[in-house]
């Protein structure tokens, strides 16, 4: 047990990071390290469980507990972690290709269940580990190795994804957005539950570029929607507001809506404002509500089962004969 | 009232058939419990088809299950028939094949309707038309009597027709002078909750007993005594629960939770429904969304320290490959059930048959070397759950255990054992350091065992860093060093060829006979019942069994070569037979046979026979 108070370099491992240089990843590693002294535990508590991609590499350069596991399978494999070891602080660190595609069934059912992990989703809109094909969130028509003429499918959008799958905690931030990013970050790993954190990522070798609309101080102050609970959403000078028929719209004038994140469709309608050319783009938190987690249920069922455990009785069952 | 007399009889075969609706699983399940309260040694074989509620009537709905109960051990769920119960035309059809000539079939003949008989394409009836010349049939109003005996009950005339397979079950018991005291105890609690159900089904079972007490038509009783057998206690058992049971008693003897990610896949799942029941022996089950979230939770939660369990059938194996190989790479204890069924692709869900043996051993990507293990009777599988564990713990690897459909729901008496006497698993987890500098190493060696430290998370001061990746030897870091692969690659199969297994057991009471009949699994059954029918012909013939399929145990080849002759019957096209010839250089002869059911004793007989031919 540690006296001292953690630095960001106690969660620091002693491999070298190999992501390519300017990699939107370096700077996300650094806000988690700068970040994971705030939890009070020592990194013998903490697991990192991530799939296959760039991102997935994130384990090995933490001191925590780390698993690299196998290409979207991270969510499973930490769900059976998570409910063995309620000790444990579990974190989930994944990609769009792992989450959403290869793995998509695991996602969406560990956030119904809500399992009480932290997924990061970097979110780079691209394959990078494979060298450069589309991922089911980037935008149509997007010209890559396997796409010369352009993709065709319609992409994901995980904020949505994740409302639909009635997850408890859900909100985004951006890779060079430090104090936001660290903002989120504490929030979803107070919550109790599956948090799912999207985290705009920028891929400079196969995908530079991708979310500068949400991130130029030209662009951003029109495209950029922060989210506060209990604030009016504005932005730049702009506003969110409700028509007529009660829908959600970007407009220069008339009555704000408030941010209320225990309202699931708000955050709904708010994770709609833009498809995936990002010109209108909420970060924050979408969603953060308190409901049972799996875990909880779990334990509450062996906790219930007041039985005494005698195992000679069970083998031996209502109907046992002797031979003698 | 009639005087009947009682033959005594050294073994029977019944077989109940009806339609999927009739509650044949229940009767045969019912009538097996007897057999076993009185003493007898059984095995059982249900047969039914994959649907639910297959079209009634006809061929393809019939659901039928054959006990076979002796006053002697037995091996298997007999070939031929003595009795029948046929519920309806199809299941008379269906079964009549199969039956001893002279057989007695007890057959309702109610159903056989111009209508039922229209359905399985019959003009006649087979009671009428010479069909049935050479059994001994007892024609009975089953679903009438029924009926009439629950006249006075408030029920509907489907609710009392229901009853009839109790009605057939009394006076089966009545037939083999049976105790009916279990069954109503059955009953009172599976109908707890109905009261006129419960009663009706009472009043039905002791109607069946009555009958044969005053009809004429049966004019004598049987009577099977008691088979010979060890002292203790007795049950009787499946193959699903001895494995589910296993798997508790495995967990508690390490010390550790137990952990069942799993996805309901016939023929598995009732391991799954048994596990959920126990959460108070520090049991938590999983249903997961897919097959592979149920092994890469069980994974996961091997990787905390529990016992990681995921049950599965072919198909699902063939789903959480990949998983397996993160376990191969991680080498972290984790436990996959296969109960085989008919392959390939969806196949026989309902049938046996044993070839995922190939797919155990071999089917991964790279070079993924696994424990394998098969149990040889429904009572086994505690043991082999049990084999199993230890197996996976000692040396941190995935184990692969081999039921198939016919282990799981076939059922015989098992002697429960003395937990004093089942050894403790030592999980030994890692508690500090390992290295010379005072390093933790996650890829350092046990030197006997080859296995690497179990530091499961939480543990102060071993946090590292592992995953799927070529890890450095002893690190654990990642690694791209060609020599480093051939290293690990190597560790990892000199790990599981140096596991600890029993050396191969062969039975050969004259010590010099030239044939060998060496199998694997559920066949146990068949081939020792044909091994035994050979050796009273007065021909000598040496059998093995192999438990463990890897490493196969160190004296194989030495047996196998210490024989002329070798014959591997297998519920496949030769897998075993393959394994045995390029390993050992053996002429090694398969018997395979692929219908869904196992083998049985004149079967084996038989083929013995024909290589004994050869030998000489
Ligand atoms: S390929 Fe892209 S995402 Fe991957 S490390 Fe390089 S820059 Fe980062």
């Amino acid at each position: 047990m540690t006296e001292i108070p953690l630095k960001a370099k106690d969660f620091k491992s002693d491999q070298e990071v190999r992501w390519c240089p300017g990699c939107g990843d370096y700077a996300i590693l650094a806000a988690v390290q700068s970040f994971l002294p705030e939890l009070g535990r020592t990194p013998d508590d903490i697991v990192f469980v991530s799939g296959i991609g760039c991102s997935s590499r994130f384990p090995y350069y933490l001191s925590t507990y780390g698993l690299h596991s196998i290409h979207g399978r991270a969510p499973a494999i930490a769900t059976g972690l998570s409910v063995t070891r309620p000790d444990l602080d579990v974190w989930v660190v994944t990609g769009d290709g792992d989450a959403l595609s290869i793995g998509g069934n695991h996602l969406i059912h560990a956030l119904r269940r809500n399992v009480d992990m932290t997924i990061l989703l970097f979110n780079n809109r691209i394959y990078g580990l494979t060298k450069g094909q589309y991922s089911p969130t980037s935008e149509p028509g997007k010209i890559t190795k396997s796409t010369p003429a352009g993709s065709v499918d319609r992409p994901f959008n995980p904020v949505s994804l994740a409302l639909g799958a009635e997850a408890t905690f859900v909100a985004r931030t951006i890779d060079s957005d430090r104090g936001h990013l660290i903002d989120v970050l504490r929030a979803a790993a107070e919550h109790e539950g599956t948090a799912l954190v999207e985290i705009y990522q920028n891929c400079n070798i196969f995908n530079d570029g991708a979310f500068d609309l949400v991130k130029n101080p030209q662009s951003r102050d029109e495209a950029l929607i922060r989210l506060v609970a209990g604030e009016p959403i504005t932005f730049g000078d702009r506003r969110v507001v409700r028509d007529a028929d009660g829908h959600l719209q970007v407009a220069d004038a008339g009555e704000p809506v408030v941010h209320d994140p225990t309202d699931l469709e708000l955050a709904f309608a708010l994770s709609r404002l833009s498809g995936s050319e990002l010109d209108h783009t909420p970060i924050g938190i979408f969603r953060q509500v308190s409901e049972p987690t799996y875990d909880a249920g779990v334990q509450q069922q062996v906790d219930d089962s007041a039985t005494e455990a005698d195992l000679r009785a069970l083998l031996t069952g209502p109907d046992p004969w002797a031979v003698s | 009232m009639v005087e009947n007399k009682t033959v005594r009889l050294d073994r029977v075969i019944v077989r109940f058939a009806g339609d999927s609706g009739d509650g044949m699983q229940l009767t045969g399940d019912r009538f097996t419990w007897e057999s076993a309260a009185n003493g007898n040694d059984l095995s059982t074989l249900p047969d039914f088809p994959a649907e639910i509620r297959a079209p009634q009537g006809t061929l393809p709905g019939v659901s039928a299950f054959q006990i076979h109960f002796a006053a002697h051990d037995i091996f298997t769920p007999g070939d031929s028939p003595d009795v029948l119960v046929a519920m309806n035309p199809a299941a008379l059809m269906a079964s009549l094949p199969l039956l001893k000539p002279g057989a007695e079939i007890i057959v309702n003949t109610d159903e056989f309707t111009k209508r039922n008989l229209t359905k399985i394409g019959l003009t006649a009836s087979p009671l009428d038309d010479g069909t049935l010349a050479n059994f001994s049939v007892h024609p009975v109003g089953l679903t009438s009597l029924t009926v009439e005996a629950l006249a006075g009950f408030d029920l509907g005339k489907k609710d009392a027709e229901r009853a009839k397979n109790m009605f057939a079950l009394g006076l089966l018991s009545w037939l083999y002078h049976r105790d009916l005291a279990a069954t109503e105890n059955f009953l009172g609690e599976k109908f707890a909750r109905k009261p006129e159900i419960l009663k009706a089904n009472i009043a039905a079972l002791h109607a069946g007993y009555n009958y044969g007490d005053t009809t004429e038509d049966f004019v004598v009783r049987y009577e099977v005594a008691p088979a010979p057998m060890p002292t203790g206690t007795y049950r009787n058992i499946s193959g699903n629960l001895a494995l589910s049971y296993g798997l508790i008693t495995a967990a508690r003897q390490a010390g550790i939770p137990l952990f069942l990610g799993s996805y309901p896949i016939t023929p598995a799942s009732d391991i799954l429904h048994e596990l959920s029941r126990h959460k108070n022996f520090n049991v938590t089950t999983f249903q997961a969304e897919d097959e592979i979230a149920g092994i890469g939770a069980a994974l996961g939660a091997a990787y905390g320290g529990a016992l990681g369990v995921t049950t599965t059938s072919g198909p699902g194996l063939a789903l959480k490959s990949e998983t397996i190989g993160l376990a191969v790479a991680l080498e972290v204890p984790l436990l996959v059930v296969d109960v085989q069924r008919g392959g390939p692709s969806t196949g026989l869900p309902t049938k046996t048959e044993q070839a995922d043996l190939l797919q155990a051993l071999y089917g991964r990507n790279g070079e993924s070397p696994v424990a394998v293990i098969a149990p040889k009777s429904p009572a086994d599988c505690f043991d082999a759950a049990i084999e199993a564990a230890r197996i996976a713990i000692t040396y941190r690897t995935p184990v692969l255990l081999l039921s198939d459909g016919y282990l799981a729901n076939g059922q015989e008496p098992w002697r429960i054992p003395d937990l004093d006497t089942v050894p403790a698993i030592d999980p030994a987890f890692a508690d500090g350091p390992n290295g010379e500098d005072g390093e933790f190493l996650p890829f350092l060696r046990d030197p006997h065992t080859l296995a690497r430290p179990w530091a499961i998370p939480g543990t102060p001061g071993l946090a590292h860093r592992i995953g799927g990746i070529e890890k450095a030897d002893r690190t654990g870091n990642i690694s791209y060093d060609p020599d480093n692969h051939d290293t690990m690659v190597r560790l990892r199969q000199a790990k599981i060829d140096g596991i600890d297994v029993p050396d191969l057991e062969v039975d050969d009471p004259t010590g010099d006979a030239e044939l060998l009949v060496i199998g694997w699994g559920s066949t146990f059954g068949p081939i020792t019942a044909g091994v035994r029918r050979v050796r009273k012909e007065g021909k000598k013939v040496a059998q093995a069994h192999l438990r463990h399929l890897s490493p196969m145990p160190r004296n194989t080849g030495e047996v196998l070569r210490s024989y002329r002759k070798v014959l591997v019957p297998e519920m496949n096209l030769g897998q075993l037979a393959l394994l045995l010839r390029g390993r050992y250089l053996v002429d090694a002869v398969g018997f395979n046979q692929v219908r869904g059911l196992p083998f049985n004793a004149p079967q084996m007989q038989d083929v013995i026979n024909e290589m004994l031919e050869e030998v000489r």
